[in-house]
C-alpha cells in the first residue's frame, strides 16, 4: 500500500514536471533565438551564435516604433481601467443599490465573450460611427477589456478584508476620508497594483482586439503578426526574453517587498511601546 | 495574473452585506457611473451595431455604403460558405481542451497537493510563460516543429512519423497550439480548488477502503468542480476563437471561424458576412456553454 502510494505520488509529480517543460520550452526557444544569426529572413532555425541582437535591439527601427507605441497604450489603458475599474469595484463590495446584480452581469460579460466578437463589434461600431481607426481607438478597446479584470481583481482583495480595522479608525474619531486615506487604501493597494500590472500586460500582449481596431497604426503584436509573414527579425526574440525577464524581476520585488512589509508589521506587533 | 486564478472564486463567493448603507444614496452611482458608461458605450452598443450589421443588405460594399435590409438570408448563407471552418474551430478547440485536462489536471493536483514548499515557484514557473508576447510564444512553435528540427528528427527515428512526415502546418500543430496557449487558463482555476481540498479527505477515503481511483472519483474530482468548470470555460471560449495558432502554425486547410471572419472584416471588406460569422460564433458558444453549466448542475460558478 505504500510503495503504490509513493508510486502514484511520483507518477503525478513526473507528469507535473512534464508539462511544465512543455509550457516552458518556447520560452527557452525564444530566449535562444535572441542570440541567433539567422540565415534568411525566413528562417526559424538556430544558425550562429551573436550578441548583435541584445546590442542593437532597435536595428529595425519601426520594431521599437512599435514597442514603444504598446507601452504608452498599455500605460494609458492601465490608469483609465485601474480608476474606473477600482471605483466599480468599491460601489460593488461596499453598497447596496438598485440593479447590482445586473452590473455584476455586465462586468463579467467582457471576459466571457470571445476576444473576436469583441474586436469586430468594435469595429463595427467604429465604423458606423464615422470614426477613424488609429491609437485611440486602440486605448479604448483596450480600456473596455482591461476593467472587467481590474474589477474582478480588486473586488477579490476588498471583499476579503476585515472590516473590523475601518471601524476601529472610526471608532477613534477619524472622519470618513480619514479612515479611506489611512486604513482602507493602503490595505487595498496591493490589490491595484496587481490588476494595474494584470491590465498592462493584458494590453500590451493584446492581438485580436487591436488588430480590428489599429487602422494603420502598429503595436508591437501587430508588428510581430505582419513580420511572421515577411520574416522575423531576430530582434522580436530579444524583446520577447527582455519582457520575460522584466515580469519575473517584478513578481520577485513584490512578493520580497510582501515579505519585508510582512516582517515589519511582526516587528511592529513584537515591539510593545515602540513606533515602527 | 493572480486575477485568473481569482475569477472563478470571487465569482463564485457572494458579497458580504454593505455597511454603509443608506448613507449617500448617490455615492454608488458616482463610483459606477464612468466605468458602466464606458461598457455600455463600448462592450454592449457594438454588440447590438454587430448584430444590425449581420442583416444589411449582402450587395452593398463599405465604400457605397450598406442598406438595412434584415438579409436574415446572411446566416444560412455565411455557414453554408464556411462551415468547415466553423465546426473545426469546435473540433480543434474540444480535442485541445481535452489534451489540456489531461496535462492540467495533474499539474494543478501537483502544485496543490504535493508540491510543498516548491509551491510558489511551480506556480510561478505555470504563469511565467504568459509574461512573454503570446505572438512570439507561438512563433517559437514554428522553430520547435521545423521539419530539420530536433523533435521531428526523433519521432522519425522512432518511426513515429515517415521518413517524409511532418508536424508544422498540419493539424496536429494547431492542436498543439492551441493546448499550449490556453493551458494556464485551465491550470490556475483548477488549482485555486484543489489548493482548497483537504489531504485528511483522501486519508478518510483511503482508511474506509476506497481505492486511489474510487477515492478521486467521489472526492477530489467533485471538489474540485467550480475550478474544473471554471478553467474548461476560460480555455475553451479563447481557443474557439483564435486564428492565430491556425495561420502561424497551420495553413488554409486547418484555418478555424477566426481566419475566416479576420479576412471578411480586413481583407474582403464583407461586413454582412464577417458579423454574421461573428454572431454565430457568440451564439453558438453561449448555447454549449448553457448546456453544459446547466448539465453540469452548478449555477453558483457564474
Amino acid at each position: 500500500m505504500k510503495a503504490r502510494r509513493w508510486l502514484a505520488d511520483r507518477w503525478v509529480m513526473g507528469v507535473a514536471l512534464l508539462v511544465l517543460g512543455y509550457l516552458t520550452l518556447p520560452i527557452m526557444v525564444v530566449a535562444g533565438l535572441s542570440f541567433n544569426r539567422p540565415s534568411s529572413r525566413l528562417s526559424y532555425d538556430f544558425n550562429e551564435f551573436t550578441l548583435d541582437n541584445w546590442k542593437q535591439p532597435c536595428a529595425t527601427s519601426d520594431m521599437c516604433d512599435a514597442v514603444v507605441r504598446s507601452m504608452q497604450i498599455g500605460l494609458i489603458a492601465t490608469v483609465a481601467s485601474t480608476i474606473l475599474g477600482t471605483l466599480m469595484a468599491f460601489a460593488l463590495v461596499r453598497h447596496s443599490f438598485r440593479g447590482r446584480s445586473g452590473l455584476n452581469g455586465l462586468i463579467f460579460l467582457p471576459m466571457a465573450t470571445p476576444e473576436l466578437v469583441m474586436g469586430t463589434s468594435l469595429l463595427a461600431l467604429f465604423v458606423a460611427a464615422g470614426v477613424p481607426q488609429g491609437f485611440w481607438t486602440i486605448v479604448i478597446a483596450h480600456v473596455m477589456f482591461c476593467m472587467s479584470f481590474v474589477v474582478v481583481t480588486v473586488k477579490a482583495r476588498l471583499s476579503g478584508m476585515d472590516r473590523r480595522l475601518e471601524e476601529a479608525a472610526m471608532d477613534l474619531y477619524a472622519s470618513e476620508w480619514q479612515t479611506f486615506r489611512r486604513i482602507t487604501l493602503p490595505l487595498v493597494l496591493p490589490g491595484i497594483v496587481a490588476a494595474a500590472l494584470l491590465a498592462f500586460s493584458l494590453s500590451f500582449d493584446d492581438f485580436i482586439i487591436t488588430n480590428f481596431n489599429a487602422g494603420t497604426t502598429v503595436t508591437f503584436p501587430m508588428y510581430v503578426w505582419g513580420a511572421s509573414q515577411r520574416g522575423i527579425p531576430p530582434q522580436v526574440n530579444v524583446i520577447g526574453t527582455a519582457m520575460f525577464v522584466i515580469a519575473l524581476l517584478l513578481v520577485g520585488a513584490t512578493s520580497l517587498r510582501g515579505r519585508r512589509a510582512r516582517r515589519a508589521a511582526l516587528a511592529v506587533v513584537a515591539t510593545p511601546a515602540g513606533k515602527p | 495574473m493572480s486575477a485568473l486564478a481569482h475569477v472563478p472564486t470571487s465569482a463564485g463567493k457572494p458579497a458580504p452585506p454593505p455597511v454603509r448603507r443608506g448613507r449617500n444614496r448617490l455615492l454608488p452611482y458616482l463610483l459606477l457611473l464612468p466605468g458602466a458608461a464606458w461598457l455600455l458605450v463600448f462592450f454592449a452598443l457594438p454588440l447590438v451595431q454587430l448584430a444590425s450589421a449581420s442583416l444589411y443588405d449582402p450587395a452593398g460594399s463599405l465604400s457605397t455604403g450598406y442598406a438595412m435590409t434584415w438579409a436574415f438570408s446572411n446566416y444560412p448563407d455565411a455557414l453554408q460558405a464556411y462551415w468547415p471552418q466553423f465546426s473545426r474551430s469546435f473540433l480543434y478547440s474540444a480535442i485541445a481542451l481535452v489534451l489540456g485536462l489531461l496535462m492540467g489536471y495533474p499539474l494543478a493536483y501537483a502544485i496543490a497537493q504535493k508540491a510543498g514548499r516548491w509551491k510558489n515557484l511551480l506556480l510561478v514557473a505555470v504563469v511565467a510563460p504568459m509574461f512573454t508576447s503570446f505572438l512570439v510564444r507561438t512563433l517559437a512553435w514554428k522553430t520547435i516543429l521545423s521539419d530539420n528540427g530536433a523533435l521531428v528528427g526523433l519521432l522519425r527515428d522512432v518511426h513515429l512519423l515517415g521518413p517524409d512526415g511532418r508536424l508544422l502546418a498540419t493539424p496536429v500543430a494547431v492542436v498543439l497550439g492551441l493546448t499550449y496557449n490556453f493551458l494556464p487558463f485551465l491550470v490556475l482555476p483548477l488549482y485555486a480548488s484543489l489548493e482548497r481540498l483537504d489531504p485528511r479527505l483522501l486519508e478518510a477515503a483511503s482508511d474506509l477502503y476506497a481505492s486511489p481511483v474510487r477515492a478521486f472519483a467521489k472526492v477530489t474530482l467533485p471538489l474540485s468542480m467550480p475550478g474544473l468548470i471554471a478553467g474548461t470555460l476560460l480555455f475553451f471560449i479563447p481557443a474557439t476563437g483564435d486564428y492565430i495558432n491556425a495561420e502561424l502554425l497551420g495553413t488554409p486547410s486547418e484555418y478555424m471561424i477566426g481566419n475566416v471572419i479576420d479576412s471578411a472584416f480586413l481583407v474582403r471588406l464583407d461586413y454582412p458576412q464577417g458579423a454574421a460569422l461573428s454572431f454565430l460564433l457568440m451564439a453558438a458558444i453561449l448555447a454549449i456553454v448553457f448546456v453544459y453549466l446547466r448539465r453540469a448542475g452548478t449555477e453558483e460558478v457564474l
